[in-house]
């Protein structure tokens, strides 16, 4: 019986089950920067005892702490988010050529339907690219075994091992068997190995050798690895899939033949084609790109896919059936209602510095963390986004496009934590090469979006421990920015004032709007004063319901309505605040011209 | 044959969605049963449409519910009921908080809140259980049970006995139990 009180197994994520299967199998370092849905593995294991865990600055910076640590001995996992290896990807394609000594796992957790990302590309591809073996679970039981067993496979071939999850294996729950913590077996000390960690020309060629051989080992050791797996059944369709498509294609087709990869690569090449002649046709499921299907074929095995089952988004069972054309059934047809995008919250100080922003005639080129709600109506304040720390250089890109026309024409806006990931070195071009661009550092004190962990300039580790926070008036300076301005952006006319002034400048500026966010754990404890709209007063402007703050509503009303209440037949409406979500920020306060926002009595 | 169900959780970010279906996961898995739950985290839980699929049986393979298939739909606010439709069927049973949270568009006076919403569901044969969870929690004395309440509500159609599930509520709330059962036993008035 599954019992959720059983003592060897769990109800656990497969973020829950990864960061205990690191603790498991004697993982002692961790290093990663969030990104959904990668964010709680860290969280978890950082709780664990015997641990180091950090959050890095960017994916760039953790990886190469994980290889330290490895070159040192100590067995290591790395967590990131997809676009994450992007950022980390260079010290990963030269991290194949060295090698490991303690083993290392590199997470990247995919996020197909883009549930919380700018791109939803495939990763498997940088397994085959940097020349690395790739593991993927389809569910936390599974990602709790491959784990461990991704450790044992790091140290006996001498490589990082990349392990995808996407979505629907890290952010699914299920019973997981659980067992005891193992040491790693290599010594923790300083070894030093030149041809194998200096990587010069020469030492690097010895160093592809050794990737070729290790591949040509991995390739058989993959034939015979038991979590690639034949169930046996109907032959005439037989599907090769892996990672949550499996568990698609077993709902879908319970009773045909799968061949299960958990390789992803290398892949069992003597397995597939074994399997593909036992059935009478071959058909690939796997989300996203062909990958599967591409090697397949190379490798000169008949098969099909991706003329049918979608390349876009999520599968399920559903999308699959209806791709082989099997009987699905009728299904109702969607109710047309106004959709429900996420807001930022009731009092986010973002709210304050976009409320201004969208005044001016400039390009915001945005940045991604909460703040880029910032583009939604009705702010619609932001201009572009691209990925983290982008904005900086589209904002310089554009001013030397514009030329003489540029002044007063350009702002980037990013968050603290994006700042520190990867918009300095932006903002060190700016000021290098002269650009008249203006940077608004959205300083919430936190990395809000993936749930508030703590950054560089937050003043805490991921334990909640006291660390330096970076002082980033000085660091901005010390970059070279003659002006940098810190404003509160709940005070909205201070906030214009500096705006415009140094919107206006014909040189790079720095505008720090400080103020926390509402949901760190300080501010929710603060007693609140919500604020009320006087009703009489108000005069239907709509003013204050352009900030967009989800305690804001506006109220029809009829021309009878609105005679009855007192007013000239002709208002439209009037704002109404719900004291239950008001924050007290007294953004709409401030910009009400009529007196229409008071104060209500305090809530706890 | 062990029973085997779909039951959808949906709502506005930030409502308590995520305890809710965590309680009803345990309470099956007291019964002996497989279960997986899906769920988003991230951006959509900044006050937009949230959803967690749970899904149990002897042996759950897909942690998602297919459109056409959720047994239960359990909705912590008016529109969201609907907004998940494609996933319901002809029997599907609806537990449905009438709270209503006007989306941007509604709250910023582009688009109106539409009426007579539930009556959508009701003409297709799907069974409406509407109920008003914040005044139920206000009568227990908690204004944070209403969750409970929809939980209560959708208990009466699981095969977990009612004594089980209380267990699990003792074990799995922090704080104010004896609210939270009070809610919980509210719930389960309407559907039984
Ligand atoms: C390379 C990369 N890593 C991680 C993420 C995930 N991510 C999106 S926004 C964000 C941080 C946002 O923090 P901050 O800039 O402080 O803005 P806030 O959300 O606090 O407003 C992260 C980590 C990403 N999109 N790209
Ligand atoms: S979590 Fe914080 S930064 Fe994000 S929208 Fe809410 S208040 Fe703003
Ligand atoms: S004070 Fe105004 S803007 Fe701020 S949270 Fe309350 S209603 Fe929203």
């Amino acid at each position: 019986m599954t019992k959720v009180s059983s003592k060897n197994k769990q109800w656990l994520s497969g973020n829950e089950a990864i960061a205990r299967a690191a603790w498991e199998a004697g993982v002692t370092v961790a290093s990663g920067y969030p990104g959904t849905p990668s964010t709680e593995i860290l969280e978890n294991l950082c709780t664990y005892k015997d641990v180091y865990a950090e959050w890095a600055p960017n994916e760039k910076v953790a990886l190469e702490v994980g290889l330290g640590a490895s070159f040192a001995g100590a067995r290591v996992l790395v967590t990131m988010k997809h676009v994450g290896l992007n950022v980390a990807a260079d010290p990963l394609f030269t991290a194949s050529y060295t090698g490991v000594r303690g083993g290392i796992v590199i997470i990247t957790a995919d996020d197909p339907e883009m549930h919380s990302s700018q791109n939803e590309q495939d990763n498997r591809h940088y397994a085959y690219a940097a020349k690395l073996p790739m593991l993927e679970p389809s569910d936390p039981a599974e990602a709790m075994e491959m784990l461990k067993q991704a450790f044992a496979i790091s140290e006996e071939f001498d490589t990082p091992v990349l392990f995808r999850t996407t979505t629907r294996v890290a952010h699914v729950k299920g019973m997981v068997a659980i067992g005891k913590r193992k040491k790693g077996q290599v010594p923790v000390a300083i070894e030093k190995m030149p041809a194998k960690f200096v990587m010069l020309p020469g030492n690097a060629r010895m160093r592809r050798r050794s990737i070729a051989e290790r591949m040509g080992k991995l390739a058989s050791f993959v034939e015979t690895f038991a979590a690639n797996r034949i169930d046996k059944g109907d032959k005439k369709l037989g599907f090769i899939t892996g990672g949550v498509s499996y568990l698609y294609v077993k709902e879908a087709f319970p009773k045909a033949a799968v061949l299960k990869i958990a390789t992803t690569w290398p892949l069992p090449f003597k397995l597939i084609r074994d399997f593909a002649a036992q059935v009478d046709e071959v058909v690939v499921v796997e989300e996203l790109d062909p990958f599967l299907e591409t090697h397949i074929k190379a490798a000169g095995i008949a098969c099909t896919g991706k003329d049918k089952i979608p390349a876009m988004g999520e599968l399920n069972p559903f999308i699959i059936k209806k791709a082989l054309g099997q009987e699905t059934g009728e299904i109702f047809a969607p109710v047309d209602i106004p959709p429900r995008p996420p807001n930022m919250c009731p009092g986010c100080p973002h709210r304050g510095l976009f409320y201004n922003l969208a005044k001016y005639d400039v390009f915001i080129a945005g940045d991604i963390g909460c703040y880029t709600l910032g583009f939604l109506p009705p702010l619609s304040a932001m201009d572009s986004c691209v990925c983290m720390g982008a904005s900086i250089g589209v904002a310089h890109g554009m001013d030397k496009a514009l030329g003489e026309a540029a002044r007063g024409k350009t702002v980037a806006v990013i968050g603290d934590s994006t700042f520190i990931h990867s918009g300095i070195t932006g903002l060190i071009n700016m000021v290098y090469n002269k650009s008249m661009s203006t940077v608004i550092i959205l300083d919430n004190r936190i990395t809000a979006m993936t749930g508030h962990q703590a950054n560089p300039a937050s003043g805490s580790t991921i334990m909640g421990e006291p660390a330096n926070a970076i002082d980033l008036t000085e660091l901005c300076r010390a970059i070279g920015v003659r002006h940098v301005r810190t404003v509160n952006p709940h005070d909205i006319k201070e906030c214009k004032k500096v705006l415009t002034e140094e919107i206006d400048r014909p040189e790079p500026s720095v505008i720090i709007s400080l103020a926390p966010c509402v949901l760190l754990p300080e501010e929710r404890k603060r007693p609140k004063m919500p604020l009320t709209t006087l009703v009489d007063n108000c005069t239907g402007c709509g003013t204050c319901v352009h900030l967009g703050c989800p305690a804001i509503s506006w109220m029809p009303l009829t021309p009878a309505e609105a005679k009855k209440l007192g007013k000239k037949e002709k208002q439209k409406g009037y704002a109404r605040i719900s004291m239950e979500m008001c924050n007290g920020c007294g953004q709409c306060l401030a910009v009400c011209k009529f007196k229409a926002i008071g104060k209500a009595e305090e809530k706890k | 044959m062990k029973p085997s169900g779909n039951i959808l959780f949906c709502g506005v970010g930030g409502q308590g969605i995520l305890l809710a279906s965590e309680i009803t996961a345990f309470a099956l898995l007291e019964c002996g049963l497989d279960a997986k739950k899906s769920e988003v985290h991230g951006m959509a839980q900044r006050g937009g449409s949230v959803v967690a699929h749970l899904r149990y049986g002897k042996k759950v393979y897909s942690p998602l519910i297919d459109p056409g298939q959720a047994d239960y739909l359990v909705a912590f606010e008016t529109m969201e009921a609907v907004r998940y439709l494609p996933f319901l069927h002809q029997g599907s049973k609806v537990i449905v908080n009438t709270h209503q949270i006007p989306p941007p568009a509604v709250a910023t006076g582009k688009m109106v809140y539409p009426a007579d919403l539930l009556s959508r569901l009701t003409s297709l044969n799907i069974s409406v259980y509407p109920l008003d969870g914040f005044s139920i929690a206000k009568q227990v004395g908690e204004i944070r049970t209403a969750n409970l309440v929809l939980v209560g509500a959708l208990s009466t159609f699981l095969p977990v006995e009612e004594e089980l599930f209380l267990e699990v509520l003792k074990k799995r709330i922090p704080r104010k139990i004896e609210e939270n059962i009070a809610a919980f036993r509210e719930g389960r008035k309407i559907t039984a």
